[in-house]
């Protein structure tokens, strides 16, 4: 695989309990670190990989890599390599929704960092102005690339500056994927009822560098035992203990880990013997 | 045929596809507004209501992203901007974002999205409201960019941008908004991509832009008067996608040929198009291919500098003559800003 990976892992709740919460109609966009929505999306392994290998048997045959997933049938919209640029590609998708009165939602996911950027501001308050059907999800892991809030921000709280415009604001801290769950399912009937858009601003920890595989505790910006408390309430275990505690056997829990790394297995292998596109790739797609 | 300007020709054309598809709906800073984006957005919010026609916040780079999320999702918008200028703070957008986003879903997305962008001189603009950047959008694979000249080009070119499945950039020259022809009442398109012959001629070429098709079509008048030259105008109206055929036979058949851009030079249109040329018609050339447009500079404000800053028709009758070794005639009778006079500001 030669493309460069943002990995999820930390944030797997996130992505699970909110897509969890949606129709198969509604929308959601994505950043360069999208495998984890992707997959919660879609559940497409297959596809995944296979554009991961950048082989010609994925839906985008290779041309868009880790940063570019993009998969509209399952209303997975794409993802953008350029923080904050896709926040207002969602507002005026939710704007073609209202028009169109069909009662799907857009949902935009992105990191605390894009917060910065002026255009999320302005989609904000544009979402806001027309009572769009938008659920804003800010993945809040404290860093941008490298660099932690403190060396960022000259206000407090984002959610506090949101409240300060007409949309719903919801915080969380956890890695549940079922209280994320809860929580989508209550946004997204008050998007609807009000309506009016809704920011979520929800807590993890990055358990992964900025950009590849490695952990960084050396690096001298994240500490190491900051990783050990979110680890004891890790959003796989966690869930593997509350299947215990609903009665399931260790066995029945081992079997479905089984099946599922079976299934990426099974992608992975189909990933790696598929060829890559050629010359007629090239130039497809650029224009209609 | 009954005759409208170049304004209403743009009004017409957006009235008729809103009309015809309910998908169509057009917004920007002050589209509604009592100026009405000069005129062209007339009568389109008491026709199609607010939700059709609508003003927007200060937010040139989320309405650019919000008209790409809306065309992604069937919807066909026209985004307004009042100056070309106004348009770069929406850059990230458009090469980012809205020029890929068809390439990045595997070319199952469709980007219905047409950018009106205003440009023009005159009245003290200078140098943040006086841009044409036309080879900036047109350097970006996926970005289709026009700047039609006569009201009939203005009424079809915005009719065929509406109705395409890319996005478009649109490009006015405030100048050209007074300019009356014979447009047809129905709906027609023109092509996008293909350069047009605004006056047959045998001597020499000048392929224009915008405004300076205006200037050119001026100069030919009196090198035909003064001269006996026969000079034919191609007005080049798209720089992307850029059919160069009309451009390549004109050339082939005249053997000399000046690119009159309203635009700066360097890596600009006419450095595309005279590589054209020196590529197609490289045997039958008889004089270097020649180049005008904007000073290198940033324009002034005052009208002494300014006229300093923009070629002009005098300009072009200069460089025929120098081309074909002529004696420089005496222009000092003439007058070449006719449309001008129309234009009473501000802009």
């Amino acid at each position: 695989m030669k493309t460069p990976m943002h990995m999820s892992m930390g944030a797997e709740a996130i992505a699970v309990g909110i897509c969890q919460a949606l129709e198969s109609g509604d929308q959601v966009f994505g950043t360069y670190r999208s495998h984890a929505l992707f997959l919660a999306k879609t559940e497409d392994t297959d596809d995944f990989f296979a554009e991961m290998y950048g082989k010609q048997t994925a839906f985008l045959k290779g041309k868009g890599g880790s940063m570019h997933l993009c998969s509209p049938d399952y209303g997975f919209m794409g993802t953008s390599a350029i923080v904050a640029s896709m926040i207002p590609v969602a507002v005026g998708c939710a704007f073609a929704n209202k028009r169109a009165n069909n009662s799907r939602i857009a949902v935009v996911f992105f990191g605390d960092g894009a917060v910065e950027e002026g255009i999320f501001w302005e989609s904000l308050n544009l979402a806001c102005l027309m009572k769009l059907p938008v659920l804003f999800v800010c993945e809040d892991n404290g860093l941008a690339v490298h660099t932690p809030k403190s060396q960022r921000r000259g206000y407090n709280s984002i959610t506090d500056v949101v409240s300060n415009f007409n949309c719903l604001v919801y915080q969380e801290k956890t890695t549940d994927a079922e209280a994320i769950y809860q929580l989508t399912c209550r946004a997204i009937e008050q998007i609807k009822t009000r309506p009016m858009p809704c920011f979520l601003q929800l807590k993890y920890l990055r358990y992964l560098e900025h950009v590849g595989v490695n952990q960084d505790f050396d690096a001298g910006y994240r500490s190491k035992d900051e990783f050990k408390q979110w680890l004891k309430v890790d959003p796989i275990e966690l869930q593997r203990r509350k299947l215990k505690d609903l009665g399931w056997e260790k066995d029945e829990i081992a079997k479905l880990e089984t099946d599922i790394d079976a299934k990426i297995n099974s992608s992975v292998a189909r990933a790696k013997e598929a060829c890559f596109s050629g010359i007629s790739e090239l130039y497809k797609g650029v224009s209609a | 045929m009954r005759k409208i300007t170049y304004c209403q020709a743009l009004n017409e054309a957006m009235t008729q596809e809103m009309e015809r598809d309910p998908a169509v709906f057009v917004y920007g800073i002050g589209v509604p507004d009592h100026k009405r984006a000069f005129g062209t957005t007339n009568g389109l919010v008491e026709r199609f209501g607010t939700e059709r026609c609508f003003d927007t916040p200060l937010s040139e780079d989320a309405m650019t992203g919000f008209g790409l999320g809306a065309a992604i999702n069937g919807a066909r918008p026209i985004h307004v901007h009042m100056r070309m200028d106004f348009m770069l703070l929406a850059m990230n957008q458009l090469a980012n974002m809205v020029s890929c986003y068809r390439y990045m879903s595997g070319g199952k997305l469709k980007v219905p999205l047409v950018i009106r962008a205003i440009i023009g001189r005159g009245w003290g603009q200078a140098f943040q409201h006086s841009k044409s950047m036309f080879s900036t959008f047109a350097h970006i694979p996926g970005l289709k960019v026009v700047m039609p000249t006569t009201p009939v080009d203005a009424k079809g070119l915005l009719i065929a941008a509406i109705r395409d499945d890319n996005p478009v950039i649109f490009i006015e020259h405030r100048w050209l908004y007074y300019a009356t022809d014979e447009v047809p009442e129905g709906d027609y398109s023109v092509p996008i991509g293909q350069p047009n012959v605004l006056l047959d001629g045998s001597d020499v070429t000048i392929v224009a832009t915008s405004w300076m098709n205006v200037e050119a079509l001026r100069a030919a008048e009196t090198m035909k008067k003064r001269h006996g030259v026969s000079v034919e105008v191609v007005d080049a109206r798209s720089a992307a996608p850029l059919e160069d055929d009309i451009i390549v036979d004109s050339v082939n058949k005249t053997g000399h040929c000046i690119i009159a851009d309203n635009d700066w030079l360097h890596c600009g249109l006419s450095a595309e198009i005279a590589a054209r040329i020196a590529e197609k018609c490289f045997g039958k050339l008889k004089s270097p291919v020649n180049r005008l447009g904007f000073a290198f500079t940033h324009c002034p404000c005052t009208r002494p500098l300014e006229n300093l800053f923009y070629p002009n028709a005098t300009d072009i009758i200069r460089a025929i003559e120098a081309k074909l070794h002529l004696e420089e005639t005496d222009l000092s009778g003439e007058n070449f800003y006719a449309y001008e006079n129309k234009f009473k500001g501000p802009f």
